[in-house]
């Protein structure tokens, strides 16, 4: 699993018949200290997470488990909404980096 | 989950049986304000997918899990047409 953020949302129309009401986020994944890493990628939702929130996620074919019976057609799934990160080194992790970025006024 | 943009066909005469009937796009990755990023995919697509359209790309052996590519040997499928993003 890795650490995210929510920074938009995709729509749909056509898609795969098992994509049907589900929510399909824009995440930026983050290193343990916040900072970005990587290309932006699309995730379902299965947490109800919202713009700017910090969130993990997971990849590969795992990422259909939290929809089970169902099977949507997906590689990366959004499974859970981070409350906090500690983090002994090398650099302490302040409270205010976990507040969404769009609350604070600036991206 | 990956951003993508239609940018050719691909065709083959000798393939696996299991693929014989199915489009095969080359598409290429791009970020969510739309500009490439390097690197190409051939992938299949469920859609019906058309030239310099968005799409959503699935990876992996989630890929099998597409419309009509149970049991194929796919790593990579189209499976949905990009509308809007809205970026927060």
């Amino acid at each position: 699993m890795y650490l995210g953020r929510v920074v938009g949302c995709v729509w749909a129309t056509v898609k795969d018949p098992s994509l049907n009401g589900q929510r399909l986020l824009l995440i930026q994944p983050l290193t343990p200290e916040l900072h970005r890493t990587g290309k932006r990628l699309i995730c379902l939702d299965c947490t109800g997470a919202g713009a700017g929130e910090l969130i993990y996620y997971v990849r590969g074919k795992e990422a259909t488990f939290p929809f089970a019976p169902a099977e949507p057609v997906a590689d990366s799934a959004v499974v859970g909404i981070v409350d906090s990160i500690h983090l002994k080194s090398p650099q302490p992790v302040s409270a205010a980096n976990l507040t969404p970025r769009h609350k604070k006024g600036k991206r | 989950m990956i951003l993508a943009r239609v940018v050719g066909t691909v065709v083959a005469t000798r393939k696996d049986p299991r693929l014989e009937g199915k489009k095969l796009l080359i598409i290429k990755p791009i970020s969510p304000d739309g500009k490439d990023e390097p690197g190409y995919i051939v992938s299949v697509d469920t859609v019906s997918a058309g030239f310099r359209e968005r799409v959503i790309v699935v990876a992996g052996s989630s890929a099998r899990m597409a419309e009509g590519c149970k049991d194929t040997p796919v790593d990579s499928a189209i499976v949905g047409i990009v509308d809007d993003m809205r970026l927060d």
